[in-house]
């Protein structure tokens, strides 16, 4: 077991987190800014760096791990999750953080995501979503959209998206955020809290894959649109988005719409975010673009829900107390014996 | 056995071993019956061995063939293997019962049938035909010594004071029917008195359950007394064991309460993870009441999260441990390769069921070994042992965790459903007599030093470090690519992968070093020697000992360990001229042997869900050594 609680911790910085591998990404890829924010957010952070365990699946952003130089699995496909729940089991002190994909969390390791997130594991999940199987060279992902011409849809994608916040909305997850690449500064205090997060923290990173998908977040990235078709939301503060600062959003006849500010209209009338709202949540993992502005940053936290590891740890305590002092011998022996003379 | 009267017919006939089948639609309590039965025996200081027979349906419909459920204890005054081959006393609680089981009943055998269950509706529900009762029939009356008893109006007579439902009351016919079984075997019904009153009076706070369980229970043993039913009571004198405390014990107890004592002894903590499977549930059961030995159990979402969980868990320094069967260790291959990738000790308990696929699922087989063996991608070596009775489950687990630390592997445990629901007494070890197993890990560096090389290797036994995260200066990063040796980075360099391949499979052959020889019981030499794994071992003992006591010269060596195979193995086949090994799948301990000794091994091979037939293995063995002496082609 490790301790917690430690009175002086070193000072580190973003070099101590950082391995000698060479990072093998494509040049250009998203991955690059993503290690680089969590490899400075780290350090910020009060924790020991031997406390840190980073668990990945397999594809592009899998290989994540073995840039860290923290303690760290890069398990089989999709099993990031599963993996990093024994490792909880085990050292509920642990600082774990599953880095994977898409197709990895989403796909083939879907079941293990939704579960993780159901039972509340004190555990971040970073999902690089690029909506695109890059290390398999350009088949569609389950978050790429409908009709996509890939390798695999070469007259295009018959299969509905999935939606990764509604998913974990829908879990039941205690920390729920999403962010872009391009936005270190934004990314780097939504990961940090989600690191921070008691329970499952599940971060939607968009991410750009600019060989199999470049431009896939176009919208959310660029200069010209991005204003339009995102929208930071802030504990406390209405949901006011637009170039100009004059769109917000509020509920009308049970519904949520887009309103332009004035003409009557003002800020008294919009939503006001409420991260601790669970139902807020549902309502914004419905906004998708082009019918509205993606929400981007912390979509709901709820500290107070214990954690799958406190839970554990309270029915090992309570065994203990109903028991006392375990006795091997006594066990083995059960309570029907017989004696032999 | 065929009753032989000893002093006057009124005194009991005293025999040397019974077997008995009690059988009955699976909501008739059959399994509680056959336990209490077997309890009973135990106390008396009989040896035994049991074979519980339960459909995969918890509830079928009533009294058809396919909810049949039955338990069979065979108990003596001498030392026995197995629960028995061909029934003495069968008690049939309805006419489905009798008709599943009636085929394995010795000419002349006892059978005890519930005749209010033979009526028109449940003859009809298991296929006999129209205006047919078998009761009546010339076949059984002659063939049998038939005992019909109207158990369902007995037991209601009995407790026409009771003013608990007319559904309780006739859930007491099994202990009706208990009560005759022990007034005809001399058993006394003060252990089964005292069961109800602990476990439905006190556990369970169902007096009234209890009173109406021990006083149908009652009214059977005195109807049995009264009522003459029986030409003689029955004697079988205690067994002499050797002194010391025993304990009735089931494999699957076994295996959970080795999986403690392992902890303990290794000073560590466990991570169970499993998924809910036939016939392997029973050791999450049980484990998941022990939180206070240092076991966390985890029922995870499927097969592959269990076996993640419990690699995970090794990681972080605890032991990493997944149950299941045929079918979930399909699922965990992919992992189980993983965790020989990452060399940390898994241990993988797999209780063998008949297949493939859904197959039968309370049903045992043997057909996993090669599964164990090549079941995964890559060449990709595990330890694979496998316990050879119920209560030799509890030490082959223990040597399960010990290898799985000692060689920082997965080790596989080759259980099956015979061994995991069969019981037997158990002389219960002296828990300071098992010698603790050595775990260490680095400890943290407090100034820097020498960057760590996570797959640096001991040079004696391969096995590289446990460092676990917490530990300062240890952080490293393992994973499924082939890994470069000594600095476990990513490695795509060819004579790498060679040499890592070699090295994998190195490291699990000298496992053979702290594994025990091969023991042949019998001459060291001979004729025949008859060669098995696991849960076999009870048959293949009793049948070469037989064939042995008629003169043969045959001996039987049991293999516990499989991969890797004890050091003597090939020198003891060729101490033989013909090497026999019969296993309940199509011959696949066989296909290893003639692979690596290049013997022409000859196999037994019955696949019905079972354990071997004594007599049937005792014939073949007989047939095989006939043919080979004759220098016959095989």
């Amino acid at each position: 077991m490790t301790c917690a609680n430690h009175t002086s911790l070193p000072v580190l910085n973003a070099k101590d987190f950082t391995t000698d591998q060479d990072v093998r990404w494509c040049p250009g890829c998203g991955d690059y800014a993503i290690l680089t924010c969590v490899r400075k957010v780290l350090p910020k952070l009060p924790f020991r760096k031997e406390d840190f365990v980073f668990v990945s699946g397999i594809g592009c952003a899998a290989r994540f791990p073995y840039y860290m130089d923290t303690f760290g699995v890069h398990s089989i496909h999709g099993r990031a999750p599963a993996v990093a729940t024994g490792v909880k089991l085990a050292n509920p002190d642990l600082h774990v953080v599953v880095v994977s994909g898409d197709g990895d969390l989403l796909s083939i390791g879907g079941n293990h995501t939704m579960h993780a997130m159901r039972r509340n594991l004190d555990f971040t999940i970073l999902l690089l979503n690029n909506k695109i199987y890059g290390l398999t060279k350009g088949q569609y992902s389950p978050t790429s959209e409908f009709g996509k011409v890939t390798a695999t849809t070469p007259f295009g994608s018959i299969d509905y998206p999935i939606n990764p916040i509604s998913l974990a909305v829908a879990c039941g997850c205690t920390f729920i955020a999403r962010s872009i690449d391009i936005d270190m500064k934004h990314l780097s205090v939504v990961i940090q809290r989600a690191i921070e997060h008691k329970g499952t923290s599940f971060v939607e990173i968009y991410q750009d894959c600019n060989i199999f998908n470049h431009q896939a977040w176009f919208y959310a990235s660029q200069k010209d649109t991005k204003a339009d078709a995102t929208i930071f939301l802030e504990h406390g503060k209405p949901l006011i988005f637009g170039k100009d600062r004059d769109k917000g959003i509020r509920f009308h006849q049970g519904k949520m719409e887009i309103v332009e500010l004035g003409n009557g209209v003002t800020e008294s009338d919009l939503i006001v975010h409420d991260e601790t709202d669970h139902s807020l949540a549902f309502l914004y993992a419905q906004m998708s673009h082009p019918q509205f502005p993606e929400p981007l940053g912390i979509i709901h936290a709820n500290p107070d829900k214990p954690t799958y590891d406190t839970l554990v740890q309270k029915q090992i305590k309570a065994s203990f107390e109903r028991h006392g002092e375990p006795d091997l011998q006594t066990l083995i022996n059960g309570n029907d014996t017989w004696e032999i003379k | 056995m065929t009753p032989q009267p000893t002093q006057t017919p009124t005194e009991p006939t005293t025999l040397d071993s019974v077997v008995i089948r009690f059988c009955g639609d699976s909501g008739d309590g059959m399994q509680l019956t056959g336990g209490q039965f077997t309890d009973t025996s135990a106390f008396l200081g009989n040896d035994f061995a049991t074979l519980p027979d339960y459909p995969a349906e918890i509830r079928a419909p009533r009294g058809t063939m396919f909810g049949v459920s039955g338990f069979q204890v065979h108990f003596s005054s001498h030392d026995i293997f197995t629960p028995g081959d061909t029934v003495n006393a069968l008690v049939a609680m309805n006419p489905a019962g009798l008709k599943a089981n009636i085929e394995d009943v010795q000419p002349g055998g006892i059978v005890i049938v519930n005749e209010d269950e033979f009526n028109t509706t449940n003859l009809k529900k298991c296929g006999y035909p129209q205006d047919y009762n078998p009761l009546l029939d010339e076949q059984l009356t002659s063939n049998f010594t038939l005992v019909c008893v109207p158990m369902s109006r007995l037991t209601r007579e009995a407790l026409t004071e009771s003013d608990i439902g007319a559904k309780a009351v006739d859930r007491c016919r099994n202990m009706f029917a208990l009560g005759i079984v022990y007034w005809l075997y001399e058993r006394p019904i003060e252990s089964s008195v005292r069961y109800f009153e602990e476990v439905f009076g006190k556990a369970k706070s169902k007096p009234e359950i209890a009173e109406i369980n021990i006083n149908a229970l009652k009214a059977g043993y005195y109807f049995g007394e009264t009522a003459e039913l029986f030409p003689s009571r029955y004697r079988v004198l205690p067994a002499t064991h050797p002194p010391g405390l025993y304990r009735r014990i089931s494999g699957n107890k076994a295996t959970e309460l080795g999986l403690v004592a392992a902890a303990q002894k290794a000073n560590k903590k466990i991570v169970y993870a499993s998924y809910p499977i036939t016939p392997a549930s029973d050791i999450i059961h049980g484990l998941s009441h022990l939180k206070h030995f240092g076991v966390k159990t985890f029922q995870a979402e499927d097969e592959i999260a269990a076996v993640c969980a419990a690699i995970g868990a090794s990681f972080a320094g605890d032991i990493g441990i997944t149950g299941t069967s045929g079918p979930g260790v399909a699922l965990k291959s992919e992992a189980m390769g993983l965790a020989v990738m990452l060399e940390l000790p898994l241990v993988v308990v797999s209780v063998q069921r008949a297949g493939p696929a859904t197959g039968m699922p309370t049903k045992t087989e043997q057909a996993d070994l090669l599964q164990s063996f090549f079941g995964r991608p890559g060449e990709s070596p595990c330890i694979v042992i496998a316990p050879c009775s119920p209560s030799d489950c509890f030490m082959m687990a223990i040597e399960a965790v010990r290898l799985a630390l000692l060689h920082m592997c997965p080790v596989i445990f080759m259980s099956d459903a015979y061994l995991a629901n069969g019981a037997e007494p158990w002389l219960i070890p002296d828990m300071n007599d098992i010698p603790p197993i050595e775990v260490t890990h680095p400890a943290p560096l407090t100034s820097p030093g020498e960057d760590f090389l996570p797959y640096k290797r001991d040079l004696e036994t391969l096995t590289r470090e446990w460092a676990i995260p917490g530990t300062a200066g240890y952080e490293h990063r393992v994973g499924g690519l082939e890994k470069q040796a000594e600095t476990g980075n990513v490695s795509y360099d060819p004579d790498n992968h060679h040499e890592m391949v070699r090295i994998r499979e190195e490291k699990v052959a000298r496992a053979v070093k702290t594994i025990p020889p091969l023991e042949v019981r019998g001459p060291d030499s001979g004729d025949a020697l008859v060669l098995g794994w696991g849960g076999t071992f009870g048959s293949i003992t009793t049948a070469v000992d037989q064939l042995r006591a008629e003169g043969r010269s045959v001996s039987s060596a049991h293999l516990r360990y499989i991969n890797p195979f004890p050091s003597n193995l090939g020198e003891v086949l060729s101490r033989f001229k013909t090497v026999i090994i019969p296993e309940i799948n199509l011959g696949q301990l066989r296909m290893l042997i003639r692979a690596r000794f290049l013997i022409d091994a000859i196999g037994i091979n019955v696949m019905r869900g079972r354990p071997f037939n004594v007599e049937y293995l005792t014939q073949r063995i007989s047939e095989i050594m006939d043919d080979s002496s004759k220098g016959q082609d095989r």
